[in-house]
């Protein structure tokens, strides 16, 4: 099994397979991120240009990290302060980069579609950082990850999404992933924030926070995407958090090793109390430093352009 | 396409005897020695070169296994990218005498790629090589200190390896390139 594809744009694409490939991968970068040496040189002389549209601390952190520990020359690339600004088209930009012999570029986009079309406007492999309400992959990939390490295989497990659901990329990769390595997925929300057409996820769709939580393995809690949302879809935040956040009593529901996750930037007191974002079943923080194996696995699958033949193996 | 064995099974065992008694004479004190085998074969070899020790009454020799393959310097013109299996070293490498294993060495480009995955993890007192076969045609200054058997060979041929813990047979065959 191997990764053959220019890009990493959504789990969508891909077969059970290549994600397991790439989580594969990504488990033999974690014990990179332990040492005291936290490098290798293997994309030495590489350039990886990270072009955020959108604002982002932890993806653009993560995938500069990421970049650094393999010895990838990496530069960060907002669009407050470019000439995106200026009216440059986006094409336009992107082969401007390219005209810089660029190796990978790491794009994160407000509109769901750009990255694939940024894709196909280039011969620069792509990883999407998350495009719109699409898919945000690699976020996919340390869920996924996380889930592994805590719960062994992915298969049969009961995993319990809960929250703004329709403005999620997060949840869009995670569900296509997550249902094509086999496990179950349950979905709670505000009817405002759930998708109107469900049955292409085919998942779950629950009617209170007490069915989406009974028994699952795994509580996967999310924000509330505020500037994706159009209007306001919701009377209050206090009453948001009375019905739709995790507390100690809900998430007795779930397994007594349940875990819980979220992708994070997390609000306090909202969809997770402060209580259950610190308890030692919430495993966020575990899923930071697994973005960073996630990331350096796709750099690394993504980012070495095969030029030449083939060279036998020396020994 | 003929292929002729170059060592048998119990040919094998009694190398491998012959390379740890060697390392023992070469050793001052053997407890100052850790054996790091190079993923695949050599990690089976230093796996079995451990067990040796063991017999030999020398029981807390530490074994570790390196994949080399983020170090490889022709990672960009191999045509599919090998599986990484991970680097699995439990103890602290500073201040250490290593003993590198791998089954075979031929450009040399494998041990220093080796070398430098081992370095990054800290810095070793001394590293030593130990090997199999030593199949010549050295790309780079490189030498094994402990080796197992020369075998003067063409590039046009190509040594096969087999452990039994992966091919399920111990044996040494060597066979012209299709």
């Amino acid at each position: 099994m191997s990764y053959k594809r220019k890009d990493l744009l959504g789990m969508i694409d891909l077969s059970k397979e290549e994600i397991n490939y790439l989580l594969d991968t990504a488990q033999t970068f974690c014990e990179i991120n332990e040492r005291d040496v936290k490098k290798v040189p293997t994309l030495k002389g590489r350039t990886v240009i990270n072009l955020f549209f959108e604002p982002s601390t932890r993806t653009r952190t993560s995938f500069e990290i990421a970049g650094k520990r393999l010895s990838a020359d990496t530069v960060n690339f907002s669009a407050s302060s470019s000439s995106t600004t200026k009216g440059e088209t986006l094409i336009d930009t992107v082969q401007n980069m390219e005209a810089m012999s660029s190796d990978v570029f790491v794009v994160r986009h407000a509109y769901s579609g750009s990255v694939k079309f940024i894709a196909e406007n280039t011969d620069v492999p792509v990883i999407n950082a998350g495009d719109g309400l699409n898919e945000h992959p690699t976020q996919a990939l340390l869920d996924l990850l996380t889930i592994r390490q805590n719960k062994g295989d992915i298969k049969g497990l009961e995993i319990a999404i809960v929250g703004d659901i329709t403005h999620s990329r997060v949840a869009r990769s995670d569900i296509w992933a997550m249902k094509k390595l086999g496990a179950n997925v349950r979905l709670f929300g505000p009817p405002t924030m759930l998708p109107k057409h469900i049955a292409p996820f085919d998942c779950q769709i629950c009617k209170t926070m007490e069915e989406a939580v009974e028994g699952a393995d795994v509580v996967m809690m999310l924000r509330i995407q505020r500037e994706r949302q159009g209007k306001l879809l919701l009377p209050s935040t206090r009453e948001y958090a009375r019905f739709f956040g995790l507390t100690n009593e809900k998430l007795n529901f779930a397994k007594k090793d349940a875990i819980v996750m979220h992708p994070g930037p997390i609000n306090r007191g909202v969809e997770l109390m402060t209580n259950i974002a610190d308890c030692n079943r919430a495993v966020i923080l575990p899923q930071v430093s697994n973005g960073v194996a996630v990331r350096m696995a796709a750099l690394y699958l993504l980012g070495l352009s095969k030029k030449g033949g083939n060279n036998e193996d020396a020994s | 396409m003929s292929s002729k064995e170059l060592m048998n099974s119990d040919e094998m065992a009694r190398t491998l005897n012959r390379i740890v008694f060697q390392i023992l004479e070469n050793v001052k004190d053997a407890k100052e020695i850790c054996l790091v085998g190079i993923r695949r074969g050599g990690a089976h070899l230093a796996d079995r070169l451990g067990e040796i020790f063991k017999s030999e009454g020398y029981n807390n020799i530490q074994v570790g296994y390196l994949d080399i393959t983020l170090y490889r310097d022709d990672l960009t013109t191999i045509a599919e990218y090998p599986l990484l299996q991970g680097t699995e070293l439990d103890f602290d490498v500073r201040g250490r005498h290593i003993v590198l294993v791998d089954d075979v060495i031929y450009t040399g480009r494998t041990t220093r790629a080796a070398m430098d995955a081992l370095i990054d993890l800290g810095r070793p007192k001394k590293i030593s090589m130990a090997v199999l076969i030593d199949r010549g045609h050295r790309e780079l200054p490189v030498q094994p200190d402990f080796i197992g058997k020369v075998i003067p060979t063409s590039n046009d041929e190509i040594i096969e390896v087999a452990l039994k813990e992966q091919a399920g047979n111990n044996s040494v065959t060597i066979q012209k390139k299709i």
